[in-house]
């Protein structure tokens, strides 16, 4: 028994090379057969890929999906961020619970079931929803929880928990699923048609060096959210030292409230590979990489068929399209559960087999990215933008959206509105206008740009999204009056504060204190000296965190405390007898009280 | 020496070589910028952010940060004060630092730090979260609650050593050192004389049986507060 096992353990590396790099692939793999990566199994991989134990230890721990203790077979992931529970997935929580016997982060004793909350799951638009394993399931109910629980019972078999069937390629046999695409707009670029290999053809007509031309006079900047400018990143790439190189897309898409690129990534994947072809032929890269969110896994054998016939078209491979030595393949390295992937440089550290730790910068990406070699990571979305530029024309792409920021931008909306989903809207649009597009009739805080974004009130509806106005990397979360900006933000905060990768220390412990501050303001304990607390503190945590996320967590806070300031005011009071607020003499007592078996008398009540 | 590069830190001119840190470069010209990760022997690590400098009014860690030619750096202005201090606090409340009994108290380079901020009790509330000590080893001992996950003892294990006893585990506030073996520190291979062991800025990692050897008054820090080797070559070389 165990050798078959330590056997099995063995081929798993092997399959990878026995190369330590390859460490997610290895320990998803691990994960996937035997419901977990136990302290033995760790030592064997430690040891078939020449690295130390600890070394494999630091990986597992860091990753949601990956787990040194038993899961059951059935790993039920249910997306507790602030648009499920707007939609009632507490209801669908107690369902589970009650059906499974088990609370949440616990398995069943016969190890059939595990039950767990995850963060968005980029399905806001169809919430509440979950993943069964690798199975994703949206619109849920307590009855459709008590069903799913009820049919894995019986056949044993998450496929056979897909009744309904999702709209486009989501009725794709290798995708099979029911989730929908909800596309509410479509725009001239990433919805618009494009044969596959003909922009590759084009770019093939012209030098590297024009290409990226191009790329820069269409003004093309990151979709991602930070809106570094395409051409430029690209330009410094290729201009790097060495030989090999590589190209990145970033298919992670975290940040709750963003799903544009799980609808780019069913409908326009060849757009995408178009564009990561176009970057490799400019950059000079030979190795492509596609880093997929794990809660995507379902997507991947469609992708991998693509890539497939990509490679039989000529689209991938050597001398692609005739041109003598162009040679460029794509690969897929799927993530395992980690928000801070989509940060460039951890997602580069991922792809390497290590903990998803952001690294320092300098030396860029760009200089030293994916195995010390010069790399471009870039965003789904971007990607096509390059395909359709290409195609198209620079000035087609840069006469649309606004003076800064050109082309148009894919949007992902959800929460109070009549119509949540993916539109993809020309740089510059209004706000109010966005709101009357997807039916928000009553909204009364917006959150653009996901939680790192901003909390937004009605004084903003008037502003425009772009990079110089309210920059989104795609996130749009509409609340209206029931909602509660600081319970909003409190989600976030817990969101940021599980997230962080714990490498430095405004993160690791400044985003925990904001969390515990919020919560004694929301408890109705706070002073108004905390605002003041609350602004310095998140203002040390931006300032001094190491990278985007810790540069960004606080916002949640520090934008609904400027903007929803009365909110804060109203449960604030005055201290004017001079004790702690925070402090509760008979809570404090209540352990001595138990102790001794007596009441305070002094505190009787 | 034309290749020399040459920016202030505060208005003062400091000659840097090419490939120097801000921080190496400021060190070498005898100013101090406070840090806690950061070691002379270490390759840069940038965890702490204490050492958080502005250059060219954006915020950098001046231990990962590059000197370069012209680059204009300011250190000890008011906000990086109070952020530094706020840093040092962080880590106070995140931790379990029992100073008054702590075998490393003067010369804990954490405590040290406190005292040169103007630290007095930390503004923010305790957080008292448990953490583990491991006492298996024969002549270490191992407590996770005075711990700051600066990662000197990681990389002093990999980079002095040769050996990989140290990691980290976990993410965000649930991150810790772990060692290389299934049970505990004694199960490694380990030895009292690693730098790991000796890097270690605070109380985290001891060696068993030294516990006060040094009597109050002559310690590290009791005298002259930390960074004041770092300041005396300014002094010296005037």
């Amino acid at each position: 028994m165990a050798e078959n096992f330590e056997k099995a353990i063995r081929e798993i590396c092997e399959q990878n090379a026995n190369d330590h790099t390859r460490m997610m692939d290895i320990v998803r793999e691990v994960q996937q057969r035997f419901g977990q990566v136990s302290s033995e199994a760790m030592d064997v991989i430690a040891d078939a890929v020449n690295s130390h134990r600890v070394e494999v230890e630091s990986v597992v721990s860091f990753y949601s999906f990956l787990s040194e203790k038993q899961k059951g077979k059935f790993v039920i992931r249910l997306c507790n961020d602030v648009i499920d529970k707007m939609q009632g997935v507490d209801k669908v929580a107690q369902a589970f619970q009650e059906e499974l016997g088990i609370n949440f982060g616990e398995s069943t004793a016969d190890g059939k079931f595990t039950l767990e909350w995850t963060p968005c799951i980029g399905m806001c638009d169809q919430a509440p929803a979950a993943l069964v394993n690798d199975k994703m399931i949206t619109r849920l109910s307590s009855d459709s929880a008590r069903e799913i629980v009820k049919t894995l019972l019986e056949n044993e078999d998450e496929n056979r928990l897909t009744h309904m069937i999702g709209d486009g390629n989501n009725a794709n046999p290798l995708v099979n699923s029911m989730v929908n695409n909800n596309i509410r707009e479509e725009g001239p670029v990433i919805f618009a048609e494009l044969e596959a290999g003909k922009a590759i053809h084009k770019a093939l007509a012209m030098s590297a060096v024009e290409v990226i031309r191009d790329v820069k006079t269409a003004r093309l900047r990151g979709r991602g959210g930070a809106g570094f400018p395409t051409g430029m990143k690209w330009e410094f790439t290729r201009g790097a030292d060495g030989d090999e190189k590589v190209v990145i897309c970033n298919a992670d898409e975290g940040e709750p409230g963003t799903f544009k690129d799980r609808v780019v990534l069913t409908e326009k994947p060849d757009l995408m590979f178009e564009g990561m072809t176009i970057a490799g032929y400019a950059i000079g890269a030979q190795t492509g990489v596609v880093y997929l969110r794990g809660e995507y896994a379902y997507l991947r054998s469609y992708l991998e068929n693509i890539l497939a016939e990509r490679r039989n078209a000529n689209l991938l491979g050597n001398n692609i399209l005739g041109k003598e030595g162009f040679n460029f393949d794509i690969r897929i390295q799927m993530g395992a559960g980690a928000y801070i992937c989509g940060e460039e440089t951890a997602l580069i550290s991922s792809c390497e087999g290590l903990r998803g730790d952001p690294k320092n910068r300098p030396p860029f990406p760009a200089q030293k990215g994916y195995l010390t070699l010069p790399t471009s990571v870039n965003n789904v979305e971007t990607f096509c933008c390059v395909a359709q530029i290409v195609d198209k024309g620079a000035g087609w792409f840069a006469e649309m959206g606004s003076k800064g920021s050109s082309g148009t931008k894919l949007l992902s909306i959800s929460g109070d509105c009549i119509r949540p989903g993916v539109y993809e809207l020309p740089f510059g649009i209004v706000i109010s206008d966005m709101l009357e597009k997807a039916g928000a009739v009553d909204a009364y805080a917006v959150q653009i740009g996901g939680p790192s974004g901003q909390l937004i009130g009605k004084a903003d509806f008037n502003r425009t999204i772009c990079y110089d106005d309210v920059a989104t990397g795609g996130a749009v979360m509409i609340f209206n009056k029931d909602r509660n900006p600081l319970e909003i933000a409190h989600e976030f905060m817990e969101f940021f504060c599980e997230e962080s990768c714990g490498y430095c220390t405004p993160c690791r412990a400044g985003n925990e204190l904001i969390k515990e501050r919020l919560e004694v303001i929301m408890r109705g304990e706070g002073t108004p000296e905390d605002l003041t607390y609350l602004e310095q503190l998140g203002n040390t945590v931006a300032v001094s965190s190491r990278c985007g996320l810790g540069q960004t967590s606080p916002n949640p806070v520090l934008t609904s405390l400027k903007n929803f300031r009365g909110e804060y005011e109203k449960l604030v009071k005055e201290n004017k007898d001079g004790m702690q607020r925070t402090f509760d003499i008979h809570k404090a007592l209540a352990t001595g009280e138990e102790l001794q078996g007596r009441k305070s008398v002094i505190y009787a009540d | 020496m034309s290749d020399k590069i040459k920016f202030t830190i505060d208005g003062v001119e400091i000659e840097a070589t090419p490939g120097q840190t801000i921080m190496q470069a400021a060190d070498e010209a005898g100013v101090y910028i406070p840090r806690l990760c950061a070691h002379k022997d270490l390759l840069p690590f940038g965890s702490c952010r204490v050492c958080t400098v502005m250059v060219n009014d954006r915020p950098q860690a001046a231990c990962t940060q590059p000197a370069s030619q012209g680059m204009y750096v300011e250190s000890e202005t008011e906000e990086l004060r109070q952020i530094r201090t706020n840093l040092v606090e962080m880590l106070f409340v995140e931790g379990n630092h029992y100073c008054p009994f702590c075998e490393k108290s003067g010369n804990c380079e954490l405590q040290a730090l406190g005292y040169r901020l103007g630290m007095l009790a930390p503004k923010y509330p305790y957080m008292f979260n448990k953490h583990d000590v491991d006492a298996s080893h024969p002549d270490i001992y191992i407590d996770h609650n005075r711990c700051i996950l600066c990662a000197r003892c990681v990389r002093s294990s990999k980079e002095l050593d040769g050996k990989n006893v140290f990691q980290f585990v976990g993410r965000g506030i649930h991150k810790k050192i772990a060692f290389n073996s299934d049970t505990n520190l004694a199960a490694t291979n380990v030895s009292v004389t690693d730098k790991a062991i000796e890097n270690c800025p605070v109380g985290a990692i001891l060696t068993k049986g030294v516990g006060y050897a040094v009597p109050i008054g002559k310690r590290m820090y009791d005298s002259q507060p930390i960074g004041s080797d770092i300041e005396a070559r300014k002094a010296t070389e005037k």
